[in-house]
């Protein structure tokens, strides 16, 4: 699991099917199988009111996508990549109404990625569940470019955009969807550590 | 009070300085030969006049150049000065607190004259003569926080106050300890307090927040912090972190006297009357240890205080390469003899 105790990481917790008009999924990689789970406890008809959203990444080729469909959602779509199936998030919300339920389920980046959509539409995040499934890279920003860098495995890691090596920290943005990531070797340039893999 | 303005500078040649006035009225930190967390929060009430408590927002000899120093952050990375939408209405309160005070406090440098919502305010030390239309964001050269931000020592965030929590979510910050508003916008107590080591065990947040969230109009708090940094530099930005970091590797036992600098944060809260926020200035105070250690129990007990610091928060503090130099060096004036309570000189 997680490394515990970060207070500023979102508590992620299993989906539960809510009451709702409409139900927004949004969901990748591993994300797949938490929607699968709250299936088997959802009410029939369920389903008839959702919209599910889903890059399937990592996760490509093991039958998430058929098994997704086969629960019969309202509307579904598999996306590319997170950054191309976002502004369908964004004009979902901006069309939705009371009683619109918001599910995330997946890496912990593209969770942050929808919350950053999510928060901008007015949306108030204590209202949006979040399941963390998969893989446990870390989507990093430097704090010094302001550039993010995706799927970052190693401590330290190499900004791809400054490229600084980067101590990633403990320390999470919600606006950012993001953990911060600083100059390792900023008191003694060019004594960064090799990188280790650290967020398997 | 006559005060001359410091013309000094806080990067590149440090012609910062304090003179034997400012020493003396320094906010020392420790009243004890030791320290650890503590929800230290006090009254913001005026005691010990020319002291930094004198006033509800201290200027001093180092006001204008300070402002200068600001304003070269501002220009060099506009994400140092944010506010959320929703905090408009409690940067105008911020302003209104400010004016108001220092117009009362300072007659001779800032007078504030108001006609219903039209307002003409004149900041002397600053060359400025402005009329405006109070809660008219358009008759401002910049938003209400950032303009009177751009006048004003030290960084202050906004705190909004809801679900039983209070959220960052604007601030002008170009004097810090090393922590990022871009990053924390928007984030609760809790989870800018999230890097803290040992104080969230001790409780001091929950007890702190708990106490914050009853603050009252007209009863602001006050506490004080503490780091330190080399040279007098007032951006200790991590945006800039890759800039003033490499300076740490340059203390030794010989020059840490004129390099180091004990940097103080005096902190106050506010509640603002309209928007119910709380504003947090946090005014930052530098003295040279070199300046220092003229207060003889001010520099003996540093030295307890720095030698005797928990290694996390020393490292926290991002004091562990610099410590032994300056434990080097602070050792010269620690003869071991005992030292009086509370903060002030003997």
């Amino acid at each position: 699991m997680l490394v515990e105790g970060i207070k500023s990481r979102p508590i992620y917790s299993p989906l539960v099917a809510r009451t709702g008009t409409l139900h927004l999924f949004m969901a990748d990689g591993e994300g797949a199988q938490a929607i699968l789970d709250l299936a088997t406890t959802a009410s029939p008809g369920f389903f008839e009111r959702a919209h599910i959203c889903y890059i399937p990444r990592a996760a490509a080729g093991r039958g998430f996508e058929s098994a997704l469909q086969a629960l019969n959602p309202a509307a579904f779509y598999v996306g590319p990549t997170v950054a191309a199936a976002l502004p369908r998030l964004a004009v979902e919300l901006a069309n939705a109404h009371m009683g619109t339920q918001i599910y995330l389920a997946g890496t912990e980046g593209m969770i942050g990625q929808a919350m950053v959509v999510a928060l901008a539409a007015g949306v108030d995040q204590a209202s949006i569940q979040r399941e963390h499934r998969g893989s446990e890279a870390r989507r990093v920003q430097c704090v010094h470019c302001k550039g993010i860098t995706e799927d970052v495995t190693t401590q330290p890691a190499k900004c791809a955009h400054c490229g600084l090596m980067l101590l990633v920290r403990d320390h999470y943005s919600r606006r950012i969807g993001a953990f911060q990531g600083v100059c390792v070797d900023a008191e003694m340039p060019g004594t960064a550590p090799d990188p280790e893999e650290a967020f398997r | 009070m006559t005060i001359e303005f410091n013309t000094e500078t806080f990067r590149g040649d440090f012609t910062y300085h304090n003179s034997a006035e400012a020493i003396a009225r320094f906010p020392f930190p420790f009243p004890e030969d030791k320290y650890m967390y503590s929800v230290n929060i006090e009254p913001h009430v005026s005691f010990r006049p020319g002291s930094v408590y004198e006033h509800p927002f201290d200027v001093d000899e180092h006001y204008v150049s300070e402002v200068a120093d600001r304003a070269l952050v501002l220009n060099e990375d506009p994400l140092r000065s944010q506010s959320l939408p929703h905090m408009n209405l409690a940067g105008w309160d911020l302003l209104e607190l400010l004016m108001t005070n220092l117009s009362e406090s300072y007659p001779q440098w800032f007078e504030l004259h108001q006609d219903g919502d039209r307002w003409h305010w004149i900041n002397r030390p600053l060359g400025i003569d402005d009329t405006f239309t109070f809660l008219d964001n358009t008759t401002l050269p910049y938003g209400p926080m950032e303009y009177i931000m751009r006048q004003t020592q030290g960084d202050y965030a906004l705190l909004d106050q809801r679900d039983d929590n209070l959220w960052m979510d604007a601030g002008v910050i170009t004097t810090q300890a090393d922590w990022s508003l871009d990053f924390d916008i928007g984030m609760n107590f809790m989870e800018w307090h999230g890097p803290v080591p040992l104080a969230h065990e001790l409780g001091v947040f929950e007890r702190a927040l708990k106490f914050l969230l009853n603050l009252r109009q007209g009863q602001p708090v006050r506490r004080l912090n503490w780091t330190m940094t080399v040279h007098p530099r007032l951006d200790t930005s991590p945006e800039n972190y890759a800039k003033w970091g490499v300076d740490r590797a340059t203390v030794t036992p010989e020059n840490a006297g004129e390099y180091m600098y004990l940097r103080v944060e005096l902190q106050s809260l506010w509640r603002l009357p309209r928007s119910n926020a709380i504003v947090f200035p946090i005014r930052c105070y530098l003295i040279s240890l070199q300046d220092l250690v003229t207060i003889p129990k001010w520099g003996r007990r540093l030295h307890r205080v720095l030698r005797d610091l928990p290694d996390e928060l020393a490292d926290y503090k991002g004091l562990t390469m610099t410590r032994p130099s300056v434990l080097q060096y602070l050792s010269q004036f620690d003869d071991g003899a005992q030292t009086s309570a509370g903060t002030f000189p003997d």
